[in-house]
């Protein structure tokens, strides 16, 4: 039965790309920025967190307490500036800016890192599991993402639901001139969106670092941002409960696929997103919703 | 307490025009583009093979950055997915000279099968609005590469040499190589340029700057963006193609690489997209740039980006954008030229979206 | 009433949309406690006018003034701290936000002022038992009720109205403008564009007319002829002027009627 075991691994591999896709909804649904970079972004906060290990000697875990909060400033500064530009432009402008931030992005990390592969340290912590049973293992460190994941997820939503500020974001993204009328800075909303969406892309990135081993150009030919992506799109758009939904999805058939071949892991979900596009491109939550 | 006062409305002018596809500088451009082909061509006798190697790199560029600029300045289609056709491209020619087909016969066959391919993609990815045609062209040339790489047949992960190339002498073949090439250039470019010319390219131009306005006036906006689909793909194929031509030994993953539409966007962005001059004025900055830091790799890119971005933000006509004002080389616009003056003011019509307001010459 | 500085004050207005001028050299005064209608056909600038007031559109040239402050320069949101909200044409409610939601973002970024939403509730007695209800579900004449209600809970100095009768039913149409009255109780001066010229005559103190940009006619209604308003509305220069009607054209038909 060890197929029992695969959809465990899956549903926490998951775990991880819900992570990464929570930024990217939270631009798109915000903004209608469709970040090409979004990968890109999540491997530089991964090289941070080992800068900043080499620089404090702290423990790797502890790296993503301040690799967030800084993240999270940037995204701010990068929306107010660079986006915000692009986005008076246009759509078209946006794609091709975060396609060329994308770049410039790989081949920086590149020049300053070399393209050697790198981990971020955690020690004993990467490779400890448990077992349930005899087929099923499950990593430590897999279901503290699966669980971060979860909070990050659920807690947005909530935010979003509740709170002041997200009322506001949610103003915003509605009708971004009516929310002016009503007194609303969206340039400063935006880049509130923008700090929180870059805050998760951190510990996207972070957590990815202590996962598995990167490189430079993860973020685009690691498919990275395209596993983001197909999370959002399989979830539902607009619903980031949908993104943890299409992360899981994603994660699981990606996780069976990789049964049947080592190569075939990630043409399995690229399969599924296109199915998805083809026969239900409103995404699971969009379905159930759909009236 | 005021009465009422009169108002008379304005009379609209309507100007009686003339309509003329041309001006005088085009004649020139013509003469000198026919000048500057036959210097190419001479090019071989003269220079080194390295050179040529060089220019051929150039062509097929051009070729890549004159598709993407078709698709996305003129038809609206912003593609990131183009290196799929190009690595179908290469792995076709592959293909069909493991069958023993001449990979220069098998070339024009791999750019046909590559339209065949486009049409595919086009029926998967037609009704996806920007973002998520976009992603999903990224997302079908990571599938083909996906699924190139588990053939060893093909030369799996590891690549291949190509079989049955003629048996020329080293000199004649990339002499040959750099002909083939340079024609598939010319051909590419004056095909987009009569497309652009006819009544495709006028449907074209209104769609691009106002979709909704020219579904109306029955334009048949999914069948133009179709014909442009299937056109770039043979065209970026054709590109692959061309590659392997003068790099016999094909790798999945230089082939598919997602690099070579960052180049071509680059390419476009720099030069101006929605000019048919702005892809050429791209490549040649664009291999300018790559010959000053050749040295530096990584550093090349970089720049090339952080140009690229600064282009879309601040100057989006780019280069040719900000010269065309004064100067058209390739006449796809119309020119309307008041009665009974002489030179008088010329309204030129073609503009990039968004900017379309007419400009006093 | 009228007070000897106006409220709000629009001078030389002049404010294109690309190549097309859309207002041209207008000017106006509003004071403390009208109620000032805007009237003209499609397209005369009537909400081009209301736009640039409140921050959406940069004029071309000319001012706007509030309390003798020159405005002109500020962003929208900042406008609706000093005391300018509009309402919107098309209500433009938030459609993913409920009703109370919708009341809640508009009293965000309230000044110091007697509405609150508490009040809304009061003056709509309806909402309560809607609170709940997408804004995208309610409807037309319910959602421009919210619409108001945003904007009061802001508390403005000056509303701006645009287009309240858009769309909904002549008996819907009053009943909001039955509301007017409240509204201007607690200070709120009202600015505002109507279609309807007969509804905009009934509310307002002044009214203002606009032909493709430019002033036409500004009086109070009670001083107006029914003549004057119309040829101010058409730009007829009198009734019997040659036209493409009459004149020449009717001469060549002689068997019809005239």
């Amino acid at each position: 039965m060890t197929w029992v075991n695969d959809i465990v691994q899956g549903v926490m591999l998951g775990g991880l790309y819900a992570l990464f896709a929570c930024g990217l909804s939270l631009l798109f649904g915000v903004m209608k920025v469709i970040n090409l970079a979004h990968g890109d972004l999540a491997i530089v906060a991964a090289y941070g967190a080992v800068g900043i290990v080499a620089l404090t000697h702290m423990p790797g875990a502890w790296s993503v307490l301040l690799a967030v909060p800084i993240f999270a400033v940037v995204g701010y500064l990068v929306q107010r500036t660079l986006i915000q530009a692009s986005l008076n432009r246009g759509v078209l402008t946006t794609l091709l800016v975060t396609f060329g931030l994308s770049v410039v992005i790989e081949n920086a990390l590149q020049q300053f890192w070399s393209a050697n592969a790198r981990t971020l340290q955690i020690g004993a912590l990467a490779t400890d599991h448990f077992n349930i049973g005899s087929q099923i293992s499950i990593g430590y460190l897999d279901l503290v993402i699966l669980i971060a994941a979860v909070a990050v997820l659920l807690g947005l939503q909530y935010y979003l639901s509740y709170s002041k500020q997200g009322r506001l974001i949610r103003a915003v993204a509605d009708d971004r001139e009516a929310a002016q009328l009503c007194g609303a800075d969206y340039r400063h909303i935006f880049g509130i969106a923008a700090a929180i969406a870059f805050g998760t892309v951190a510990l996207a990135g972070t957590a990815y670092g202590m996962y598995t081993s990167f490189y430079p150009s993860s973020g685009s030919s690691g498919f990275l941002v395209l596993f983001a992506f197909e999370a959002v799109v399989i979830g539902g758009l607009g619903s980031l409960w949908g993104t943890l939904l299409g992360g899981i999805a994603l994660g699981v058939v990606q996780s069976i696929g990789g049964q049947i071949g080592s190569t075939d892991q990630v043409i399995a979900g690229q399969l599924l997103f296109l199915v998805v596009l083809a026969a239900m491109p409103q995404g699971i939550t969009g379905f159930r919703r759909a009236a | 307490m005021t009465g009422a006062t009169a108002v008379k409305t304005r009379e609209a002018d309507v100007p009686a025009v003339r309509v003329t596809r041309s001006r005088r500088s085009v004649l020139w451009a013509s003469v000198v583009a026919v000048i500057v082909i036959a210097v190419l061509a001479y090019a071989p006798y003269v220079v080194y093979a390295s050179t040529t190697s060089i220019l051929v790199n150039f062509f097929i560029l051009l070729i890549l950055a004159s598709m993407w600029n078709l698709l996305a300045g003129y038809a609206g289609l912003v593609s990131v997915g183009q290196q799929a056709f190009f690595g179908l491209g290469s792995y076709f020619v592959l293909i069909f000279a493991l069958r023993g087909v001449n990979p220069f016969f098998g070339m024009p066959i791999a750019a046909v099968a590559c339209g065949l391919a486009g049409l595919v993609t086009w029926w998967l990815v037609s009704r996806l609005r920007s973002g998520y045609f976009a992603i999903a062209t990224w997302v079908i040339a990571s599938v083909c590469y996906l699924i190139i790489i588990r053939y060893p047949s093909l030369g799996g992960g590891t690549g291949m040499l190509t079989p049955n190339m003629p048996n020329f002498s080293a000199r004649y073949l990339d002499a040959l190589v750099y002909w083939v090439t340079l024609g598939v250039a010319v051909i590419a470019l004056g095909g987009i340029y009569l497309l652009l010319r006819s009544r495709l390219g006028l449907v074209l131009t209104a769609v691009r700057d106002d979709e909704t306005g020219a579904r109306s006036v029955g334009a048949r906006v999914t069948r133009a963006r179709l014909l442009v689909f299937v056109i770039a793909a043979v065209g970026c194929g054709a590109a692959g193609a061309l590659e392997v031509l003068a790099q016999p030994y094909v790798q999945p993953a230089p082939a598919f690489a997602v690099q070579w539409t960052a180049e071509m966007i680059f390419a476009v962005l720099i030069g101006g997209i929605g000019t048919i001059e702005g892809p050429i004025i791209g490549t040649i900055v664009f291999f300018a740039l790559q010959q000053w830091l050749s040295a530096h790799g990584t550093w090349y890119f970089i720049i090339l980006g952080l140009v690229a971005i600064g282009i879309a933000i601040w100057a989006p006509r780019g280069i040719w954008g900000v010269v065309s004002d004064r100067l058209k080389l390739f006449p796809v616009g119309y020119w309307l030229w008041p009665r009974g003056g002489g030179s008088g003011s010329a309204l030129s019509v073609l503009r990039w979206p968004g900017r379309s307001r007419a400009s006093g010459g | 009433m009228t007070d000897s500085s106006p409220l709000l004050e629009v001078r030389e207005l002049t404010v294109h949309h690309g190549q097309l001028r859309a207002l041209d050299n207008v000017s106006l005064s509003v004071f403390a406690g009208d109620v000032f209608a805007m009237i003209g056909a499609n397209g005369a600038g009537k909400s081009t006018l209301l736009r640039s007031v409140c921050g959406l559109h940069r004029p071309t040239s000319g001012s706007v003034l509030l309390d003798g402050t020159d405005i002109t320069g500020l962003r929208p949101e900042k406008r609706v701290a000093a005391g300018i909200v509009m309402v919107p044409e098309g209500r433009r409610l938030f459609p993913s936000l409920t009703l109370e939601e919708n009341l809640q973002v508009g009293a965000t970024y309230t000044r110091e002022g007697p509405w609150s939403i508490a009040r809304v509730y009061e003056l709509f007695n309806w909402m309560p038992g809607r609170r709940r209800q997408l804004a995208a579900q309610l409807s037309g004449g319910e959602q421009q009720a919210v619409a108001i209600g945003r904007a009061l809970v802001a508390n403005p100095r000056v509303l701006l109205l645009d287009e309240l009768s858009l769309g909904l039913a002549p008996v819907v149409v009053q009943r909001i403008y039955d509301t007017l009255p409240e509204l201007l109780a607690t200070g709120v001066t009202v600015l505002l564009v109507e279609q309807d010229v007969s509804q905009a005559l009934r509310v307002a103190s002044r009214v203002h007319c606009l032909l493709e940009g430019r002033t036409t006619l500004t009086g109070e209604p009670a001083g107006l002829t029914a003549e004057s308003i119309e040829a101010a509305y058409f730009g007829l220069a009198s009734a019997a002027a040659p036209g493409p009607w009459t004149g020449d054209s009717a001469r060549t038909l002689p068997e019809e009627s005239r």
